[in-house]
């Protein structure tokens, strides 16, 4: 799960993290308000949505009067910015973060993430901050330090002062910028994040060291103990259909193909698209219903699947491990029954635990279902419908 | 032969009386498997499917020798439940729990650290389906009857997709000697690698499939050991080609993240390292067929 920049840094300072002060705005009326509450001269209105690459994108506005505060708050609210992250269709801006802009001195580059090939938390930091971290890898990859957290015992102080010292900060800066990397360690791990980071990190002219940027993720498998976390979930910012499969536990993810697939197991079904791709075709979604596949979960399935209007046909491939294929066929065909699916032709596979009874219940129904044998097959007969269809 | 488990491997089920678990004991016991002790903290001095429960697995290993446990219980204790069993002496801990939390699994990964490399657990999941010795036992949730006992080895990520490739293997008169399911999460506990050793020493096995999903290291490193160390013809594949980056496919594990990660950067790297990879995930069968016919 990821939160938004103001929500992350929220987090930060509860660790403390130093960040610049800021408030978030609903509208131009309460941004203008803000930043007479915040004080100072100039403030960055800046474009909240869970995507990177804001201030190319023109989401990241300086101010320097409450009017063009006002403006840009404007401009910005109720938009789809459009960044080199976000896909073509962009994220909805909701929320503006008006934030007392400062000058400042250097940037640097503070990420943690957890890194799979080792198993630990790792600390990436740079003397080069404020670009894309693939950026800095390429342009400057010697420059790149790093610190692997030993997880019995967690990141040591001398190791977020040797990373100080080597960013070349002074003995003063050093002292506050140790603060500022314990202080996210323990943001990053006491709330189960996966990754955070901060960029730039900014040393200003009185050495103060102030998170500018932040962006966190969270592990989905670890909410049940993050309510904090749970409560900072902003549905506008991911697909609607993903949103609603994730409601009843489904695996869903939009993609721009014409093939609807519902397949039992995340492998299977990023096979079953790959499948599809190989026999001429393109998937429209990724959706794994689980070991289940329960009568109920197949029709929430179809309406999911359906919802997306590219959907020309539909394929079914379930393979009956836990669960049967009897019953995994009831359901698909009391689903077609409730849901009146029409005109969308439908391809099932069924493999695995009682097959034949599960063929015989489909093969009777009355309902015009192509079957197929195998894995080749479904995805040859549903390319084959879609191109018949077309 | 087989690798991790037969049918006289002594074997508890962490989690017996709760359904899945209570479910699966019964279906292991059917297959063949030697279930022995059952623990549910509480439940100690209860029978289940005729098997003893034990409060703790200590208690369980100590009266009854068991030797591989298999966990049924939920994400939020599962990571405690692993770290039992090590503790107790139990050398193979298959882990079937979806959702344990990453920070868990570096723990319980730590955690196993503290004991010298020869006495060292093996865990294989989580997020997996299992382990299976078709015609001897099986120490998971996968239906036996898709299995044939043979001579191909089988490594997979994910679980459906592991019994495709087992069926599609059957409908070519194709056996298995042990099906390991390594699981779907970015931590897990053994990897590709740390099967294959196993399968270079067991003389059943004359092949090897393995099957991964994008996301993470391990397909990589798996190949470039294959091209030193391994002395049978191995058969790969990975899933996910039509995956978009950055985007969680369904696993925890199954994000293309990183250079290296996506289905066609892991597919090239098999094949630069000696692999053969199966066109599609209808060819696990043919392919396998094909590699041990010239073999």
């Amino acid at each position: 799960m990821d939160v938004h920049e103001y929500q992350a840094k929220e987090i930060l300072a509860s660790h403390g993290v130093e960040v610049p002060p800021g408030t978030v705005a609903f509208s131009p009326d309460q941004a203008v308000y803000a930043a007479t509450e915040l004080g100072g001269s100039h403030w960055v209105v800046k474009a909240q949505i869970h995507a990177g690459a804001r201030g190319k994108a023109g989401g990241v506005k300086l101010c320097r009067t409450y009017h063009e505060v006002q403006q840009a708050a404007r401009d910005l609210l109720g938009k789809r910015l459009v960044t080199s992250q976000t896909g073509p269709e962009g994220k909805p801006v909701q929320r503006v973060y008006v934030e007392v802009a400062d000058p400042f001195e250097r940037e640097i580059y503070l990420g943690y993430v957890l890194d799979r090939k080792l198993e630990r938390v790792r600390v990436i930091a740079s003397k080069h901050g404020g670009m894309d971290i693939e950026e800095i890898a390429k342009n400057t990859p010697d420059e790149l330090l790093q610190v692997i957290v030993e997880p019995a015992v967690g990141l040591q102080p001398f190791q977020a002062r040797e990373l100080a010292f080597q960013l070349g900060l002074n003995i003063k800066q050093v002292s506050r910028a140790v603060k500022t990397i314990m202080g996210a360690y323990r943001a990053f791990r006491d709330n189960d994040a996966t990754m955070l980071e901060i960029n730039p990190l900014v040393v200003t002219k009185d050495d103060k060291v102030l998170a500018l940027d932040a962006k966190m993720s969270f592990d989905d498998n670890a909410l049940f103990r993050r309510h904090n976390i749970v409560d900072m979930n902003d549905p506008s910012q991911s697909d609607p259909r993903e949103a609603q499969a994730s409601e009843h536990s489904l695996n869903y993810i939009g993609l721009d193909g014409e093939i609807g697939c519902i397949v039992n197991g995340a492998g299977l079904a990023m096979a079953t698209m790959d499948m599809i791709k190989h026999a001429g075709g393109n998937p429209a979604n990724f959706l794994d219903v689980g070991g289940g596949a329960s009568p109920e979960r197949v029709a929430t399935a179809f309406r999911l699947v359906l919802s997306d209007r590219r959907v020309k046909v539909v394929l079914v491939n379930i393979f009956a491990g836990i669960n049967r294929c009897d019953w995994v066929a009831q359901g698909v065909v009391d689903a077609v029954r409730a849901e009146k699916i029409e005109g969308v032709p439908l391809v099932v596979r069924l493999a695995g635990t009682n097959v034949e009874a599960g063929k015989k219940i489909i093969a009777e129904s009355g309902i015009p279902i192509i079957q197929a044998d195998t894995l080749a097959e479904a995805a040859e007969k549903a390319v084959a419908a879609y191109q018949g269809a077309k | 032969m087989s690798i991790l488990i037969d049918e006289k491997t002594p074997i508890l089920v962490q989690g017996i009386t709760g359904d899945k678990g209570s479910f699966h004991t019964k279906e292991m016991i059917d297959y063949g498997s030697n279930v022995v002790a059952g623990v549910t903290p509480g439940k100690g001095g209860k029978t289940h499917h005729g098997v003893p429960v034990f409060n703790t697995v200590r208690d369980a290993v100590r009266e009854t020798g068991a030797q591989a446990s298999i966990t049924f219980v939920a994400p939020a204790f599962c990571a405690d439940a692993i770290m039992e069993a090590a503790d107790a002496g139990v050398r193979l801990i298959c882990s079937i729990t979806d959702g344990i939390p990453a920070q868990d699994m570096m723990r319980v990964k730590r955690y196993f650290l503290r004991f010298p490399k020869d006495r060292r657990p093996m865990l294989v999941g989580p997020n997996c389906a299992g382990i299976i010795s078709p015609g001897k036992a099986m120490l998971g949730i996968m239906p036996g009857h898709i299995y044939k006992q043979g001579p191909v080895g089988l490594i997979s990520r994910s679980g459906t997709l592991g019994y495709e490739a087992a069926s599609q293997l059957k409908a070519l008169g194709l056996g298995i000697s042990t099906s390991v399911g390594i699981g779907g999460d970015p931590i897990n506990g053994s990897s590709f690698l740390d099967h294959l050793v196993l399968f270079d020493k067991d003389p059943e096995t004359q092949a090897v499939l393995i099957i991964g999903e994008i996301g993470g290291p391990q397909e990589a490193e798996a190949s470039a050991w294959i091209k030193e160390n391994f002395s049978k013809p191995v058969i790969g594949f990975v899933a996910g080609l039509t995956a978009p980056k950055g985007r969680r496919m369904g696993h925890a594990g199954a994000i293309i993240s990183a250079t290296g990660d996506s289905a066609a950067e892991k597919t090239e790297i098999m094949k630069s390292y000696g692999l053969t990879v199966a066109p599609s995930p209808a060819e696990f069968g043919s392919t396998v067929a094909k590699v041990l016919q010239s073999a």
